[in-house]
């Protein structure tokens, strides 16, 4: 059996004079988290709906969970999930009356369509909500019931559009617990996502998008590595520090050491992270200077797909 | 979680026998569906009869005191000419309501999910027209009944009753077809909303509420061969009430036309809805 459990190839979707999705690739290994990033209009939705038979494909080849997309939808519609970017729960039937629904959907015997929901529920903390219709629920438990729903077969591979978009903290967080346990139980997950946090988070790896092209396909260390070096940075506590603190700065690192007297933050590049961090320990406690914090810097994953994608995104 | 042993696996339905049996199933769960929601709303399901009554009283009590179509004289005479109009006119627009149920799940994207399940790719499209029938059923029973109340009664036998009250359902069964494929088809409610202004002229340039003969006479012929026209005459006969009738071939054929107006819209709008929903993504 293949350890890829999406294989696609040279999509390519216009609308009209909008490319879509142009030579696209995915590759996604089974049981992994791996993330779509990109800005708005990127190409994500659309990628998502090919893959989950939702939108034909002009050009290239798409194969879910060992069946072609165009030739085997049926097939492909057995073994998967699909949590699409619009909250897609019936807001006149109840939390349970919805998980039933689509169990019956699923053809699932009505005894198991019930024992499921109710597993469901409680797997997604809405028990106690189970009787009440979702109009009236948080976005967070709203989005928890449509999570629930895309996970009624324990499907081979799971797509959420955008999982989290429009949730506040706490109800984010309530959805990352949910997908992380699902992994757990060996469900391939594709998500999107406009959060770098939350693929920094989530993802075993990143595909970054953009105009429908792929961008860049790695992990989320990788991605923030390819921005190049790593940065000593050391904080002054007085502006009076900040020369001395250049001096040591420099002696460790490659380049100017560059100098943010407001911060009170002088920072450098690094070639060896370890030993510049340790000799320019060693230097501070020689001179006796006093300092706020001393540490190496990665950049940000934002800072990473800035670089990447170059240019502003949402 | 795990997959453990309760984790259910999609059922197979690779013989034909398999798929006839799931496929009736899918229908039935959606026609339970929309009961539910039935059940767990009655308001709204209020609020959609409220349209028809309001005419109703509309046209019996405001129109109908001026009206004098059938020689009876105003008032009276009028109940008995509009009353089948009304259950006609009924029949008639209640398919939008279905158009715009039909847009609003396709702009939540609730279609979206629904075809990314392994269900028949008929089932929301048949299961809606069943359900919505069966529901426009009650509406024309909770109309028959204040029909009755402010005094319109069938003179017709009690076979012919039930008989009228069937073509007016196969009428409404077979516009539900196109309701489904219009929302299917628009982008949104609002598009949905605006498609009743056409729907209104085709409910109403009709024998529904004026003989034919009394409209201009480029008018006439669309009023004659319009399947509204064709069911109102028909149900008029049945029930004994006052028939105007005029010498165009859908007229004098009234009961043959409403029977094979519906079955042409069905075999042309079933279909259509079908590949509508198959094709969504194209
Ligand atoms: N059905 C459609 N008809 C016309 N254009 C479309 C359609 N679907 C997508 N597009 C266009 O294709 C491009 C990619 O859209 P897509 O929805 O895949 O982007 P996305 O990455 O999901 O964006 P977002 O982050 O805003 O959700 C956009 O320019 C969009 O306008
Ligand atoms: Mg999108």
């Amino acid at each position: 059996m293949s350890s890829s459990v999406i294989e696609a190839h040279g999509l390519t979707r216009r609308f009209g004079e909008t490319v879509a999705l142009d030579d696209f690739d995915l590759d996604v290994a089974r049981g992994s988290v791996h993330g779509l990033l990109g800005p708005n209009g990127a190409g994500k939705t659309t990628a998502v709906r090919i893959l989950t038979t939702l939108q034909r494909l002009q050009t290239g080849t798409a194969v879910v969970a060992g069946h072609d997309v165009v030739r085997e939808p049926r097939q492909v519609r057995r073994r998967i999930g699909l949590t699409g970017q619009q909250t897609a729960v019936d807001d006149l039937l109840s939390a349970r009356q919805n998980l039933v629904y689509f169990g019956r959907l699923f053809r699932l015997g009505k005894a198991d369509a019930r024992a499921r929901a109710d597993e469901l529920l409680a797997q997604f903390g809405l028990t106690a909500s189970a009787d009440r219709v979702p109009k009236k629920f948080s976005g967070g438990m709203r989005r928890r019931l449509d999570l629930a729903a895309s996970m009624i077969l324990a499907p081979d591979v799971l797509f959420l559009d955008e999982p989290t978009t429009g949730l506040d903290p706490a109800g984010r967080r309530e959805v990352w617990e949910a997908i992380a346990g699902l992994t757990a139980g060996g469900t391939t997950v594709l998500l999107t996502t406009h959060y770098l946090d939350e693929a920094d988070r989530l993802c075993d790896r990143i595909s970054v998008v953009d105009r429908g092209r792929n961008v860049v396909d790695d992990t989320p260390d990788g991605l923030k590595r390819r921005m190049g070096a790593e940065r000593l940075e050391v904080v002054a506590t007085t502006p009076e520090a900040l020369e001395s603190i250049t001096e040591v700065v420099k002696a460790v690192g490659t380049g100017e050491p560059s100098v943010e007297a407001e911060a009170l933050t002088v920072s450098a590049f690094v070639h060896d992270p370890v030993d510049a961090l340790v000799s320019a320990a060693a230097e501070i406690r020689q001179r006796r200077l006093e300092v706020a914090d001393l540490g190496l810097r990665r950049p940000t994953l934002d800072e990473a797909f800035l670089e990447l994608v170059g240019r502003e995104t949402a | 979680m795990t997959h453990d042993m309760t984790t259910p696996r999609p059922a197979a339905d690779d013989s034909v026998g398999d798929r006839i049996r799931w496929t009736l199933s899918d229908y039935r769960v959606v026609v339970g569906q929309e009961f539910a929601h039935l059940v767990r709303q009655p308001a709204n399901f209020a609020w959609q009869l409220g349209f028809p009554v309001v005419m109703v009283l509309l046209f019996v009590y405001v129109f109908g005191s001026a009206m004098d179509v059938t020689g009876q004289g105003a008032g009276v005479g009028y109940i008995g000419y509009a009353m089948p109009g009304l259950f006609a006119m009924t029949m008639a627009f209640g398919f939008m309501n279905t158009a715009f149920a039909v847009a609003d799940m396709k702009e939540k994207g609730f279609i979206d999910r629904v075809r990314s399940m392994p269900m028949a790719s008929s089932a929301i499209v048949v299961g809606r027209n069943l359900a919505d029938t069966i529901q426009a059923a009650v509406d024309l029973a909770v109309l028959a009944v204040i029909a009755l109340l402010i005094g319109w009664s069938s003179d017709g036998m009690l076979w012919q009753t039930i008989a009228a009250f069937a073509l007016l359902l196969w009428l409404r069964f077979s516009l539900i077809w196109v309701g489904i494929w219009i929302g299917l088809l628009v982008n949104g409610t609002e598009q949905a909303g605006n498609l009743f202004a056409l729907a209104f002229p085709f409910g109403m340039i009709s024998s529904v509420f004026t003989p034919p003969e009394l409209m201009p006479s480029w008018l006439q012929p669309v009023a004659e061969w319009n399947p509204v026209s064709a069911t109102a005459t028909s149900i008029r006969e049945l029930f004994g009430n006052p028939v105007p009738i005029g010498d165009a071939w859908p007229e004098v054929h009234a009961m043959t036309a409403a029977i094979i107006w519906p079955l042409v819209i069905t075999a042309i709008f079933l279909p259509l809805g079908v590949r509508r929903f198959r094709n969504l993504g194209r």
